[in-house]
């Protein structure tokens, strides 16, 4: 399990925000909620290892999170705003190498498959270039239904997703949570997920 | 090791499909050798005489042209950030992307050299050494760039401050790398300034990923 005391985060010389408590059981969700600058993606980079914060402590497994920093990357998938695609692949070819970097290589057909799934049939093979902002953002969230990771942190799942790509995502996640995953999002829409979960707001 | 292949694997592919960019600087390479002998005349002992030097300085600055690309692209659309949380480290993912960029920048300079070093009336044996020079030396200007551009990144105008950054480095190469091809045209062999070449190479592959990638965690924070 995730636990996280007394988290501060300065961006220059402002102080974004401080005394973040909470902590994520197996199973659970967590929803960050604020404003546009309250430091929500900030609050992500840090519990993924991606900068420094300016106090307080992430324990992974009771454990400081710094002194089990390989395992715990080997357990975390963080999307982040960016779509993390080159656009002179082609989706099957965005999707294999990302999961290889992450470390779970990904067979053709699973991949296929996964990209099937998340309704991108038919165009596995075009490069990313012609796809549009939502399809690329498909792409990305391929990579959840091939993960073996247990804490997902993923920031803005749901931007540019038409309907019918937010209810596929809202099943993915279920199902993560369902296998006793983990799960923390940023979003300004209400979302519902099944499995036990609150919210966060910063920046109060 | 499949995240290293990955990386090299997808890096060369997005060349492949851009090649462009790796033409430019392959043919940037080639003009700039080829305006000395129309511009000095056929004086066969003169180019002889200027071939190592004005080889390796154009292998320089071909070398350098996709430099700012290195990690820019990945920068920009998060890519860096996945190789960052790896569980493989972002050390040896680096060394993957400067493999992909020597097989790209590096490897056809080595080829095309003893083509473009026959316009400078060079022996045969000659071209030899400046292939080898530049075989063990390509390399080195592939991990010595990559610390520039890993600490040039997200900079404005860090292309200009990356050549500034960088050259000064690439003088060492230059000097063994130029130095094996004349010691050996006057009689001396070039064992002694290739071996210096070899050590450099070595330092670098062992130094130059890690020096990268902390230059590279920096700029992601």
């Amino acid at each position: 399990m995730l636990r996280v005391h007394g988290l501060a985060c300065d961006r220059g010389d402002r102080r974004l925000f401080s005394d973040v408590d909470f902590s994520v059981a197996t199973g659970e969700w967590l929803q960050i909620e604020g404003a546009n600058g309250a430091g929500k993606t900030s609050l992500l980079r840090i519990l993924a290892g991606l900068a420094p914060a300016a106090g307080g402590q992430i324990e992974w497994d009771n454990q400081p999170v710094s002194k089990v920093r390989d395992e715990f990357h080997a357990r975390l998938l963080y999307l982040g705003h960016a779509a993390t695609i080159k656009d002179d692949l082609s989706a099957l070819e965005n999707l294999q190498t990302a999961a290889a970097v992450a470390g779970s290589p990904l067979e053709e057909s699973v991949a296929l498959l996964a990209l099937r799934r998340i309704g991108l049939k038919g165009r596995e093979d075009l490069p990313s270039r012609v796809l549009s902002q939502g399809q690329k953002r498909r792409v990305a969230l391929a990579r959840l239904l091939c993960s073996q990771a247990r804490l997902w942190i993923l920031d803005e799942p749901f931007v540019a997703l038409d309907v019918a790509a937010v209810d596929l995502l809202c099943g993915i996640l279920d199902e993560h949570l369902a296998r006793g995953g983990m799960l923390l999002f940023t979003s300004h829409q209400a979302v519902h997920l099944a499995g036990t979960g609150s919210s966060l707001r910063l920046g109060k | 090791m499949s995240a290293f292949i990955a990386i090299v694997r997808r890096d060369l592919l997005l060349a492949a499909r851009r090649k462009s960019e790796v033409f430019t600087a392959l043919f940037f390479f080639m003009i700039v050798v080829s305006l000395f002998p129309l511009g000095i005349g056929p004086e066969t002992a003169l180019l002889r005489r200027i071939a190592p030097g004005v080889l390796w300085v154009a292998a320089l600055l071909a070398a350098m042209l996709s430099l700012n690309r290195l990690f820019a692209a990945d920068h920009q659309d998060g890519t860096l950030e996945q190789m960052a949380l790896s569980p493989t480290p972002l050390a040896l993912l680096v060394s993957g992307k400067v493999l992909a960029h020597w097989l790209t920048a590096g490897l056809p300079l080595v080829l095309l050299a003893p083509v473009l070093g026959l316009q400078f009336d060079l022996s045969a044996r000659a071209l030899g050494v400046l292939m080898l020079s530049l075989l063990l030396g390509t390399p080195l200007l592939s991990l010595i760039g990559a610390i520039g551009a890993a600490l040039t990144l997200g900079l404005r105008g860090g292309g200009v401050l990356l050549s500034l950054l960088v050259l000064p480095l690439y003088i060492p190469a230059l000097i063994f790398g130029a130095g094996a091809v004349e010691a050996d045209m006057a009689g001396l062999g070039a064992g002694g300034h290739l071996s210096l070449l070899g050590a450099l190479l070595a330092l670098g592959v062992f130094f130059a990923p890690w020096a990268a990638t902390a230059a590279l965690r920096i700029a992601l924070e």
